[in-house]
Formats: C-alpha cells, structure tokens, sequence
C-alpha cells in the first residue's frame, strides 16, 4: 500500500492536491513537558567573531542566553542573523571566541547538545527523494531516538501532514515543505530551537499555527532563539529581543524588558530603509 | 550515536534514494556500455587480443563512469542543503563520509557485475571459470575507487568546475589501482589462469592507505 | 582557530644576499662538475653530462613534494595559514623541477635511443608525479576563500603524496613483469659521476630552498594585505 502511494504521489501534480489545514492538536511532549520545570539549555557566546574570507559577518559579539528564554534577532540581511544561529547549532565555528552551553548551572559538552537541539533553516534541510515519513524517520534515527517510526508519525500530527506521511517531498508545497521542516527540528523535543525565519512560506493560518506553537514551547522551558523580520505572528511568545547591525548587538531589551521596544524600532527601520531605496 | 550505527543509517538512506529513481545507476551502466562498445572499434576483438587489451579498458571504463558517477555523492547534499542537516546530527562527521562510501561501494560494484557478462560475450572472454578471482579483484579496485571517489567528491562540491574537477583529481591518483587491477584481471583470463598475490596485495595496501587517509582528514571537509 | 598573518610576517621570509651567492656559488660548482670535471661516459658520450641534472632534479622535485605533505598535516593540525603558504610554494617549485625532468628525459634519450619517449618507470612514474600535483595547483585556482582552499589543499596534498609510493611502487613492478629499455641505465658510474652527481643535487636544493622561500613570501605578502583590510573592517564601518 505505501508502494501505491509513493507511485501515486509520483504522478499527481501538487496543485491538484488541497492544502490540509492545520490541526491543533497538542506538540509531542516535551521532557519534563507540562510540568512547567525548564529543561532548555542556556548560551553563553563570549567575543564571537566569525569572517567568511574578507568579510566579517559577526564581530566581538558577547550574549548570555537563559534557559527558557524566547529571544529574537532582528535586522537586516547580512546583519549576522543567520552566523549566529549556525554557530548556535554548530554548524560552523566562531574564527574567534567562543560558545558555551549550560543545562541548569552544569556545562554540557559540546557533542552532548548536539542531540538537545532542533533547527529551522534557510533551507528545508529535506531530502526530496524520501517521503514525509522516511525523511522524519531517518533524522530521528541519526538523533539517536527510540521509536522512531512512531515518533515519526506522531510530529507529522501537529503539522497537518498526517495524510501526506507517505509521499515525497518531492511533491509537497513551499508551505507544505516549511511545515515538514518545523516538524524535524521539534522531533527530539529539544531544549534549544533555533528558528531562521521559520515563517517563510508558511500561509497566515501556518504563521499563526507556528505563533501559537512558539508560545506553547517556550512555556515548557525550551530556550528559543529566533531570526525574524519583527512582524509576524511569533511576537507573542517573545521574551526578549536584540538586534544586530553589520555582525553586532546594537539593542537588547534584556531578561526582563519590553522586547517591543526593540521589534518596534526594526520595524520602522526596515521600512525607512524599503522606503529610501 | 556510535559510527557503525551512523554509517548504516546513512548507507540505507543512500540506498533507498537511489534505487527509488535508479537514475544514476542507469545512466552509469549505459555509459559504460557506450565506452566498452566504443573501445571495441579500436582493435581487433579476437580471442587472444581481448584478453590482453579487454582489461584495461574495461577499468578504464570503470574509471571514467566512477568519477563521473561519484560527483552526485555530495553535489546531492547541496539541495536543500541537507548535509547541514546531517551535520546537526549528533554523529561523527566521518559516518557520513563512510555511508557514503559503503553506497558508492556497492552502487559500483554493481555497475561492474552488470557490465562483467557483457564484456564477456562482446569480448570473447570466458569469465565463469575465474569468476571468484575476478570478483575478488573487482571488489578490491572498487574499494579505493569509492573511497578516493567520495572524498573528492566532498572536495570538489567546494570549488568551480567540479564536473571536470574530479575525473581531474581522481584519476591521476587512481592510476595505481587502474595499473593493478588491469595486470590482475589480465593474470586472470590468461590461459592458464594465474592469481598475482602481489597485485592483490598492492590494491589491498591502497585500500587501507586511503581509507586511513580519508578516516583521518576527511571530515575537515565537510566543516563550514 | 584560524589564524591570520601577523604584520610583518612577510619579511622574516626575505631572501638574504650571502644566501643567494651561496647558492649561485654551488650552482657554478656543480654546472663545472658536470660539463667539464667529470669524466666523459663511454657509451653514451657528452650527451650523458645531462644525467646530473635530470636525477638531481628529479630528487629534488621529491623533496618538494614531502614538503607539500608537511605542509598539508601542519595546516590541518594548527589551522595556521603559513603551512598553506609552504604548501602551494613547495607544490609549484616541486612541478617545476619535474617539468624539467620531463624535458630532460627526452633530450637525452632522443641522440642515445633514437626515441623520445619510452615509457620506462622512472620517467612514466615521473609524469605522473607531474600530473598529479598540476591537478593540485588547479584545484587552488578553483577555490577562492582562504581558507577553505587552505583546507581543500590540505586534503588533496595528503592524498597526492601518499599516492607517490604507491605510483612508484606499481609502475615499477608493471616495468619488471614487461621489461623494456631503461633511460636511467647502461653506462659506467664512475666514483668521480656520484660525487659530481650529490654536488649537482646539494646546488639543486638550494635553488629549490630559495624559490620556495620566494613563493613563500609573496604569499605571505598577500595574507598581510588582506590581514590590513580584515582588521581595517573590524575597526570600521
């Protein structure tokens, strides 16, 4: 029966195909999920600087990140957004300074959060050849996580994709792509997300759906840290925000202040600059 | 997760990709026949003559079709950029070079069993009776083959040109194998048949010479 | 973490004058050694003499190569670009003492042999070599980024190197199971020939010792001038 619709989906066109609506059921629980204990990790950058070649995309940037805290990056592009969610994930190293990363008041090593962290890209991160399900499969495999056909099946739920688990990605939509996306990095139920603009693509019900969903995360503990153009729906469930201008934090609201401040402000900026070029 | 594990998720992930569309696996076989079939018009396939000029270009041909085919390796992983998603994993980056490895392995080990029948009937080349030792030199071959392969594969997604970048660096440093495998195979259809432990030896030597090299440096190449 | 030149770095690397005379001093020595001191060889005549410069080019052009090999497991030990630096100078000297191995071969083998080129081992294994490290050079030409090309350099230099004995070693024992005539052999050595030949190779490797270091500074050169900018964009803006 999956071969048929694997066959199947390899014929259909995607328009053809209504766009499920999302449900809203509840996220795959979280450890230590509704009892309201924070089990996200904490970072700590110290003087991070990474150069690509000539040009410096972070600079000397020092940021303490609590547990449980939401917090957004705002600016332009190539403020260093994007560096510093990758030097986050690990996916590259700072060429000066350098990341820490704490559970509680205890240091974790740096392979050891690897499995506690979940991201949303610039890129969908899917392989278009696997179905929905496979793709999901074989990252919970390579996260080390038990059951994971069944974990698998169980994040496809939130996102509206239950009934698409069995064709390719390579006939999904943008937006059906950004959910599949959303549900990969939430499958190890991490204790640091880290979204890049993760409402790309997504329609308006998706972008309140991910709102909604950044909300719920951020109350379980999990220590988000976002990249947003300041608009959208996930202002919400925002702690705290900083903004970054050419690879350096020019405003943060702090632990405790009015992150709206902040979003404000880049948005008028980011439509002065709309409005001046 | 440890790195045997890793390597087999990977490799049963490459597997699955490729034979859902078997695109390039297709596409290899029938570059290869092309070449094969060409070759034949250069001389005079009789009996004698194919068995001494038919091995080296049937390695020639494996080699050609493998620095062809081997490109797609890593050039795949930049859609979508899914070798991040691989790096994000909590796994050795060196299980992604091995998966790879061990799928590339098999993918052209299977190419040349395909083609191995039709060398022999277009060649006049009897290969049942040696077909242990000929199988046991083809493995070997392949060996350094994908693993050479897959980690010039990783660097040549790094810089311009790469389709004529690998076959530039791959073959060069795979003449070795190309001269062993072809004095092996050619020992072997010879008639008596003669099995040269010191070609067998030499490839086996160059495998563990580069599956060591690639273990030790080859996950600096999947850095950011 | 990688490193960047520290201003100044260039001109630890300048080319002393003594240096250079002493240099130009052995290769005087040696060029007399092999065109008039050492005795004529009997078979082959005068044309023999280029023998002295073919060989000891050829080990030098191996010496350069091993320095590749150093430079590509330092740099991806330390991540300190000066071993790239070494890297790419000791590669493009090494490919230029091979191409005048290549050049050699066949001047002498064409008034001995009647031929051009035989593909004997040595001068096979030798083109080779040649091939190889060339595809080095371009793949750096294919890179832009520092130091992703340091890395990519490094990989490759690694493997190309250790392919060096296995290339030796195959062509070699090909050679003894289908034997043919041999360029390197058939004359008389002479105890007088081995001197002249270890003089010609001491003036070889120091020519090679003072274009690296020359290649080497002109590198070095470039990482300062970006290192200027890097640090003027860090400040500004």
């Amino acid at each position: 029966m999956r071969w048929s619709a694997v066959a199947r989906s390899n014929c259909c066109a995607i328009s053809s195909r209504a766009e499920p609506s999302l449900v809203s059921a509840p996220l795959a629980s979280l450890p230590n999920g509704d009892t309201g204990a924070p089990n996200g990790l904490s970072i700590q950058f110290s003087e991070v600087e990474k150069r690509y070649g000539m040009r410096l995309a972070l600079r000397g940037v020092t940021l303490a990140i609590a547990a449980g805290e939401c917090v957004a990056l705002v600016g332009h592009n190539g403020s260093g957004k994007t560096t510093l969610l990758k030097i986050a994930a690990q996916l590259t190293r700072p060429s000066r300074g350098n990341i820490a990363f704490y559970a509680g008041q205890n240091p974790i090593s740096l392979e050891e959060v690897k499995s506690r962290v979940g991201m949303v890209g610039h890129h969908t991160l899917l392989y278009e050849e696997l179905t929905a399900e496979e793709n999901l499969i074989f990252f919970g495999k390579l996260f080390g996580l038990r059951n994971p056909a069944d974990k698998a099946r169980r994040a496809l739920q939130p996102v509206g994709l239950a009934g698409r688990a069995t064709d390719l990605v390579r006939t999904f939509s943008r937006g059906m792509r950004q959910r599949l996306s959303i549900a990969r990095a939430l499958l190890g139920s991490p204790g640091l997300l880290l979204l890049d603009e993760a409402g790309t693509g997504l329609d308006p019900e998706g972008q309140q759906w991910l709102g909604a969903a950044t909300k719920r995360l951020r109350d379980s503990g999990c220590t988000i840290l976002m990249s947003t153009h300041g608009r959208n729906e996930t202002q919400g469930a925002v702690t705290r925000a900083i903004r970054l201008d050419v690879g350096k934090i020019t405003h943060d609201s702090g632990a405790g202040g009015d992150p709206n401040e902040v979003l404000v402000m880049a948005a008028v900026r980011d439509t002065g600059e709309e409005g001046a070029s | 997760m440890n790195l045997a594990r890793a390597t087999g998720v990977i490799l049963a992930k490459e597997l699955r990709t490729e034979f859902r569309s078997r695109e390039l696996l297709g596409t290899t076989v029938v570059f290869v026949l092309i070449v094969i079939v060409l070759f034949s018009f250069t001389f005079n396939p009789t009996s004698s003559e194919s068995r001494r000029f038919g091995p080296g270009l049937l390695w020639l041909a494996f080699l050609f079709a493998g620095s062809l085919m081997l490109q797609s390796s890593f050039l795949r992983e930049q859609t979508n950029d899914t070798l991040a998603a691989l790096r994000l994993a909590p796994i050795e980056p060196f299980s992604i070079l091995a998966g790879k490895m061990a799928a590339n392995f098999l993918f052209l080990l299977l190419v040349e069993l395909i083609l191995l029948p039709v060398f022999a009937v277009l060649y006049n080349v009897a290969v049942l009776p040696v077909l242990g030792p000929l199988l046991l030199v083809f493995a070997l071959g392949t060996v350094g083959l994908a693993a050479t392969g897959t980690v010039f594969s990783a660097v040549a997604a790094q810089a311009r040109l790469r389709e004529l970048l690998l076959p530039l660096l791959l073959l060069p440093v795979l003449a070795p194998v190309l001269v062993a495998s072809t004095e092996a195979t050619i020992g072997i259809l010879r008639d008596p048949s003669e099995l040269s432990s010191v070609w067998l030896t030499f490839l086996a030597c160059f495998d563990v010479v580069f599956l060591t090299a690639a273990w030790m440096v080859g996950e600096y190449l999947l850095e950011e | 973490m990688a490193s960047e030149a520290q201003p100044g770095t260039a001109s630890r690397a300048a080319i002393s004058a003594p240096m250079v005379l002493v240099v130009f001093l052995l290769l005087a020595a040696a060029s007399y050694g092999a065109l008039i001191w050492a005795p004529t060889e009997n078979t082959m005549g005068l044309v023999q003499r280029i023998f002295y410069f073919h060989v000891s080019c050829a080990w030098t052009g191996f010496v350069s190569f091993l320095l590749v090999f150093i430079g590509s497991v330092a740099y991806l030990r330390t991540r300190a670009l000066k071993w790239d630096w070494l890297g790419v100078a000791s590669a493009e000297v090494g490919v230029a003492f091979f191409t005048i191995v290549l050049v050699t071969g066949p001047i002498w083998a064409k008034p001995v042999w009647g031929i051009w080129w035989t593909w004997d081992a040595r001068l096979t294994s030798s083109f080779l070599l040649w091939v190889l490290f060339v595809s080095y050079l371009i793949l750096r030409t294919l890179v832009e980024e520092p130091e992703r090309r340091a890395m990519v350099s490094a990989v490759f230099g690694i493997f190309a190197a250790l392919d060096i004995p296995l290339v030796y070693f195959s062509i070699w024992w090909f050679r003894t199971q289908h034997p043919q005539p041999v360029i390197g052999d058939g004359g008389s050595l002479d105890p007088r020939m081995g001197w002249v030949l270890l003089l010609c190779w001491a003036a070889m490797l120091g020519v090679m010792s003072v274009l690296i270091r020359l290649r080497y500074r002109l590198e070095a050169l470039r990482s300062e001038v970006d290192a200027y900018r890097i640090e003027t964009a860090r400040s500004g803006r």
